[in-house]
């Protein structure tokens, strides 16, 4: 196993230029091209905004402008959920990869996850924007304290490094048992909307809920991006979970990898 | 000095499709092996201890039939599948021709699929920057490098897999039957390309169904058959014992097929046969196989045997056959013919005629008889034949008519073309020569 991360190391070239060509590829031969993808966010943002300012207003005390606490929660919501869908295919689809070239396997549901972290690094100019527009220009008292800032690349490595293991850890399975793709995306599902996303978890009514909140993991990352990006106000109050989940996600990492290190000779039999 | 390829003993289990998903997953993981916890029922053996070794080199042409694991083992030797037990080792980078452009993405263009593609196949950037002008050449696909491979020929990205697949400069070469792909032209190139490793001392594994090819191109050869090794050494000998148990096997396969269609012949009699000649020859424009007849006589056996008397259906183009036919007439006749005819397989009637014909006027058949028709030398191109045998009534009425429910096969050295092979010779005044063969 040991061996085989460091023999990782050594394709980082091919995981660069997989990436390269998944997001080239991606938008070949639109007109728009690679601008789809500030497009993409900023027009969601739109839509949200007159949602729920006009046909679904959210007065919820607090986080407003809603549509903006929504799109924090959002977007790394998107990255993850999205890598792992693609994670639990990319074994399959890529098939012909494993069974005619040697090349280490695990280098597709990586790049999968990469390839939408750069997807989400495009859309957090336009929360940017969006964010310091609110600050000059609405009675929202809503300021963006640079020191809070440093934080933000360490939530990013975290679900970086929770997302990779997962991803790790599903794609072989997916393998062997072709069901997990049906049960991980209803899964996702539901775990979209147990996680603090769409509504703020510190509110007396969820209080019960707090154990139930602490023990998923994605809670912890939605959090922490509100709390950096769209509660700068405060400081940031959750760090030493971030920390905790950090941990947590290395290990996830690991046991990924070794799970995938173990499959990995069966794959080119199962794809 | 080491092999450049060994193989110990190697045995390679699959799974069979369909079995128990959970110990499949359970055994991969607890012991690192998808078949360590299945029965034997469950599982497939693809190779059953097969050991070889390729010298640093040499070119080894892996010959066999279809599913004789020819591709296990060339997927053994790239380390994209591991053997059960045994084991394979390999020195010196590996590039293995599988599946020529395995790895393209349809919509980016040649050129960065061509990065892409020397990326996965172990290159450096900066390699592939200094072979590049020469992997397009060799492609021959400079007008269309910059065009998304979605737009290729098939032969254009086959041609561009295998350019990429060549320039790895690797040590050690494994072809899983890829010349198929190109034209004339180009599979002329790709061989040269082979000459030129085999001249660099690469060491070459080859799978093929090309016999010429291995005969050739080979410095061993080895056979392979359901798995397990059945000759290795010098390609002439290997092929022509290949080329023996082929024989045998189609022989079989033949005369089975004989059998099937004789017994079904027999378990649906037809009475609305042609009752005379004249309707008998309109008929075998629509050749269909069949047995007729009023059995007045049967015709109960018919043999086929060559030159060397014993029965069988592969005959060689000039060799001698003979047919014969076991008749058996419960009451004497008086009126009787024997009479053959020969199809090709698609159903051209090639040649037809009977003792009447050929003026043998009947006198009396009784009880069993032997009829033989001889022929010293089978002029036929290669391909497959039909016979019709039949006897019957100077009138056409038939005794025992059987319609196409006789197969053989003819072989030949020689790829010449149509139905008939003229006995010939070739003369050639001066000013004209040949150069030998080798």
């Amino acid at each position: 196993m040991w061996r085989n991360l460091a023999t990782l190391v050594r394709y980082r070239g091919l995981i660069r230029s997989l990436v390269a060509r998944e997001l080239k590829a991606r938008y070949r031969g639109s007109v728009l091209g690679f601008f789809w993808s500030f497009v993409n966010p900023l027009l969601l943002l739109i839509i949200y905004s007159i949602v729920f300012a006009v046909f679904l207003p959210n007065r919820v005390e607090g986080i407003q402008p809603y549509a903006l606490f929504l799109f924090c929660g959002l977007l790394p919501w998107t990255w993850f959920s999205t890598s792992l869908n693609e994670a639990a295919n990319v074994l399959l689809s890529g098939g012909n990869l494993i069974k005619k070239v040697l090349f280490p396997a695990e280098i597709l549901p990586i790049v999968s996850v990469l390839a939408n972290m750069v997807h989400f690094f495009l859309g957090l100019p336009i929360l940017a924007g969006f964010l310091i527009y609110h600050a000059f220009g609405s009675e929202h008292l809503i300021a963006l304290h640079w020191q809070e800032l440093v934080w933000l690349p360490v939530v990013i490595l975290v679900q970086l490094v929770l997302t990779t293991g997962l991803a790790l850890l599903i794609a072989p399975l997916t393998v062997h048992f072709r069901d997990i793709r049906d049960i991980l995306s209803n899964l996702l599902t539901f775990w979209f909307f147990a996680t603090p996303i769409i509504y703020w978890w510190n509110t007396p009514e969820l209080l019960g809920y707090k154990w139930f909140f602490d023990l998923n993991p994605f809670t912890h990352l939605a959090v922490s991006y509100q709390e950096i990006l769209f509660f700068p106000q405060n400081a940031f109050g959750h760090r030493a979970w971030l920390i905790a989940l950090g941990v947590a996600s290395v290990v996830v990492f690991f046991v990924g990898y070794w799970v995938f290190d173990r499959l990995r000779d069966s794959l080119a039999e199962a794809v | 000095m080491t092999p450049a390829i060994e193989l110990t003993s190697v045995t390679k289990l699959y799974r069979r499709y369909g079995g128990r998903q959970f110990s499949t997953l359970k055994s991969a993981l607890l012991s690192g092996s998808i078949t360590a916890h299945l029965k034997p029922s469950e599982t497939f053996q693809a190779l059953q201890d097969v050991s070889f070794t390729v010298p640093r080199g040499q070119t080894l042409g892996v010959i066999g039939r279809n599913g004789s694991g020819k591709s296990t083992a060339l997927k053994l030797v790239a380390g994209i599948t591991k053997p059960t037990s045994g084991t394979v080792r390999v020195d010196g980078r590996i590039s293995a021709l599988i599946e020529l452009g395995a790895g393209f993405h349809p919509e980016i263009s040649g050129r960065e699929n061509v990065f892409i593609n020397g990326i996965m196949l172990g290159l450096s950037r900066r390699e592939i920057q200094q072979r590049f002008d020469e992997i397009v050449e060799f492609a021959e696909l400079e007008e269309f490098i910059d065009a998304p491979v979605k737009t290729y020929s098939s032969g254009m990205y086959m041609r561009l897999g295998f350019a990429v697949a060549i320039h790895v400069d690797p040590d050690v070469l494994l072809v899983d039957e890829v010349l198929a792909v190109g034209d004339e032209g180009f599979t002329h190139k790709c061989l040269d390309k082979f000459a030129e490793f085999k001249r660099r001392n690469k060491t070459i594994l080859l799978v093929t169904h090309s016999l010429g090819l291995v005969e050739r191109f080979c410095d061993e050869a080895l056979w392979l058959d359901r798995g397990t090794k059945r000759g290795h050494g010098d390609p002439t000998s290997i092929i022509g014992a290949y080329m023996t148990d082929v024989e045998r096997q189609e022989e079989q396969l033949l005369a089975d097929t004989d059998a099937r269609a004789r017994q079904q012949a027999d378990e649906t009699p037809s009475t609305t046969g042609p009752v005379d000649a004249g309707d008998a020859a309109v008929d075998m424009m629509q050749a269909v196989e069949g047995r007729w007849g009023s059995g007045g006589v049967e015709i109960t056996a018919v043999t086929l045997t060559g030159s060397t008397g014993e029965a069988t259906h592969i005959f060689h183009t000039g060799e001698a056959i003979a047919v014969r036919l076991a008749v058996t007439a419960a009451q004497p006749v008086t009126d009787f013919v024997f009479g053959i005819g020969i199809f090709t397989a698609e159903g051209t009637f090639v040649y037809g005629t009977n003792t009447f014909i050929e003026e043998y006027e009947p006198d009396v058949l009784s009880g069993d008889a032997e009829v033989t028709f001889n022929v010293d030398s089978l002029d036929l191109v290669e391909g497959t034949y039909k016979l019709d045998v039949a006897v019957h009534r100077r009138d056409g009425a038939a005794y025992d008519y059987h319609r196409l429910l006789y197969t053989f096969r003819v072989k030949s050295r020689l790829k010449d073309v149509g139905i008939y092979r003229p006995q010939h010779s070739w003369t050639f005044s001066d000013g004209i020569r040949f150069r030998l063969k080798p």
